[in-house]
């Protein structure tokens, strides 16, 4: 119980709760706001894989980390634009194209991986993100390191949190996007072409997932490997149904997700008695556990899943 | 631009744009071959002459073929009634991890041999079953889609396994390394081949995928798997209980990916590691599409697949092309084929 207590005491874990998040809330903003158009992105593992490693060559081959960042968001977008393609002008199953990206994303950047580092028994290095250090701020008690000791790609996932949530309820931009995801026939009637709009809201939200991918490798490692992402792409998913699609409550899902985590890596050093497995299965069970509580609550945007064309019902 | 439906698409036209995007798909590859400083027509008949070239080279196709014929039939079987089952890779490691516990068990492994091998395939069978059951449940019950839940089901049963393999299942005999007590004698697959790795397994999983075929087509059963995937609605209409169909379609999809774990145990490796699996689970799904849920057609394009791993494998030791081009082309072909489908059936005007 001390041992509990210990742990949460320690500056170390509140620290990682936003470390770890990060990845999560680009991730859960992109899926996000891909399904508010009404698209269910399943490409979100391999994007985010490919944001991972395309950011980190980029640094690697001696550009800038903001450099990266841009890249991986531009190989996002690219690949969101391959997914709209499909489901939206071709209006092709969501579910089998969000996996194919998936697949060809991740297989992809192994692929591009390996040529640009072919033989290295260990993988390369670069210098990462620093923590950023406000003076004065960085120095108050407590909170101060938690709180502004952070990455500067962390205060960018909390901006886009601010400014998606600001967009999507207050600007004609964002109730258009609601709307194409609710009723896209309704919007056309209103003069905004659907497909344009989700196209754009598929491409755009594919280069937030791949923000979190190099948030990985550019901040919270220094370095590339395969299955790196380990399934924070199908958590992100499962962390938008938690979400009521909300953004305000996506980063709410994220942070407390990623509290758990940091929470488990923190007691496996403490308890013995229970294989390490088991503490790792947690934020996998503690997903579908988010799903069962709110699946019944959540309010699925109406016209998620269903391709749009014009004239048709 | 819009589409309009083609009144006859002909047989023609659906039977040969699968092989054209295939074709695409192909090309493209050989592009990223040609980046990669390499020259695509060397590496393609490289990877022929890997996979097929040589008595050992085709053994080995066959052999990473059979338990892609059962995960493409697992998919196969569960997208048909609109099941989106992504769980086969935890359903393969549970069947698989099913194998060697059951062996540890003194009455079975006292079994006479076919006796014991069919113990081992139903408990595996089984066990996927009930891996499948529990998402499916959820979504019956509480609504919850079991795409997430089956995905992230995978990652829970591969940590399960990491906890066996260190832990109560630890072979002491293995010089430390994290694997499995071995499966016992009796419950080993027969080789087909002498000197090669080819088992009775591929025989198994044609036989399957025929059976399903059988079923799918040829049965009640069949029918109404069908129309709850076509049209949920109307299938209720029709008096088919959804929840029941599904159930069953559950049941033979995830016992389909739990017997293919059983069969990769006890005829390929003897053991359980955690990468026992190179995603067979993942690349089901591709190979159900490729063959557009078809089972016959999961045959082929199993056959396919393992043609691509086995041949690009040999081809990059000797090229230098990174092995992972395969999963690359796997990929743009279900990509590639996805869209086919859909020109053969629409045109497009503008």
């Amino acid at each position: 119980m001390t041992a509990l207590l210990d742990i949460l005491g320690s500056v170390g874990i509140w620290e990682a709760v936003l470390r770890i998040a990060t990845p999560l809330i680009f991730g859960t903003l992109g899926v996000l706001l891909c399904e508010r158009v009404g698209v269910l992105n399943l490409g979100v593992e391999g994007v985010m894989t490919f944001g991972a490693m395309s950011g980190w060559l980029t640094v690697f081959m001696g550009g800038d980390l903001w450099l990266g960042m841009l890249v991986a968001g531009l190989c996002g977008a690219v690949f969101g634009l391959l997914h709209g393609l499909f489901t939206v002008s071709f209006g092709l199953s969501q579910h089998v194209t969000g996996l194919g990206i998936t697949l060809l994303a991740a297989s992809l950047s192994y692929f591009i991986f390996r040529l640009a580092v072919p033989t290295a028994s260990s993988p390369p290095t670069i210098d990462p993100f620093r923590a950023v250090d406000i003076p004065l701020m960085s120095d108050l008690p407590l909170v101060g390191r938690v709180l502004f000791g952070q990455t500067a790609p962390t205060y960018l996932a909390l901006g886009m949190v601010v400014v998606l949530a600001y967009a999507m309820y207050r600007t004609p931009l964002g109730l258009a996007i609601r709307m194409a995801g609710e009723n896209p026939h309704a919007l056309d009637a209103q003069g905004v072409d659907p497909i344009r709009l989700r196209l754009l809201a598929i491409a755009a939200g594919s280069a937030v997932m791949a923000l979190g991918g190099a948030f990985l490798t550019l901040a919270a490692f220094n370095s590339f490997f395969p299955t790196m992402v380990q399934g924070r792409g199908w958590i992100c998913v499962a962390l938008v149904v938690f979400a009521s699609w909300r953004p305000a409550r996506a980063l709410l899902g994220a942070l407390l997700f990623a509290f758990f985590d940091a929470f488990q890596l923190r007691l496996q050093t403490v308890v013995d008695t229970v294989p390490y497995q088991f503490f790792l299965m947690l934020p996998y069970l503690l997903s579908i556990l988010a799903l069962v509580i709110m699946a019944r609550r959540a309010r699925v945007p109406q016209a998620l899943m269903a391709p749009y064309r014009r004239g048709e019902r | 631009m819009r589409f309009e439906r083609r009144e006859n698409p002909g047989a023609i036209l659906t039977m040969c744009a699968p092989l054209a995007a295939i074709a695409v798909a192909l090309v493209l590859s050989g592009l990223l071959i040609a980046v990669a400083g390499a020259s695509p027509f060397k590496a393609f008949t490289l990877t022929l002459q890997g996979a097929f070239g040589s008595r050992l080279g085709l053994s080995e196709t066959l052999t990473r073929a059979t338990p892609l014929i059962l995960t493409g039939l697992a998919a196969a079987i569960a997208f048909r009634a609109r099941l989106w089952n992504i769980g086969a890779e935890g359903q393969f490691l549970l069947g698989a991890l099913v194998v060697p516990a059951l062996g540890a068990m003194p009455f079975v492994a006292a079994l006479p041999g076919p006796l014991a091998i069919l113990c081992c395939m139903l408990a595996a069978a089984l066990a996927g079953a009930l891996l499948l059951l529990a998402p499916l449940g959820l979504r019956l019950r509480y609504g919850v889609d079991e795409v997430v839940t089956t995905l992230l089901l995978n990652f829970v049963v591969l940590l399960l396994v990491s906890t066996m393999v260190e832990g109560l299942m630890k072979d002491p005999l293995a010089f430390g390394w994290p694997q499995s007590i071995p499966v016992p004698d009796s419950a080993v697959l027969p080789n087909l081949i002498a000197r090669s790795r080819l088992h009775v397994g591929l025989p198994i999983a044609v036989g399957l995928a025929l059976f399903v075929w059988w079923v799918q087509s040829r049965t009640v059963f069949g029918m109404r798997s069908r129309a709850a995937g076509l049209n949920p609605a109307a299938a209720r209409f029709a008096g088919v209980s959804l929840g029941r169909t599904l159930v069953v379609v559950a049941c033979l999809s995830g016992g389909s990916a739990g017997i293919a774990g059983a069969i990769e145990v006890m005829g390929v490796k003897g053991y359980v590691t955690t990468d026992l699996s190179p995603g067979f689970g993942y690349s089901g799904i591709v190979i159900a599409m490729l063959a557009n849920l078809n089972p016959i057609g999961v045959i082929a394009a199993a056959l396919f697949s393992a043609l691509m791993f086995v041949g690009a494998d040999s081809m990059s030791r000797i090229l230098e092309v990174p092995s992972y081009i395969a999963d690359v082309a796997v990929a743009l072909s279900l990509l590639s084929v996805l869209l086919s489908v859909f020109l053969a059936q629409y045109r497009i005007r503008r």
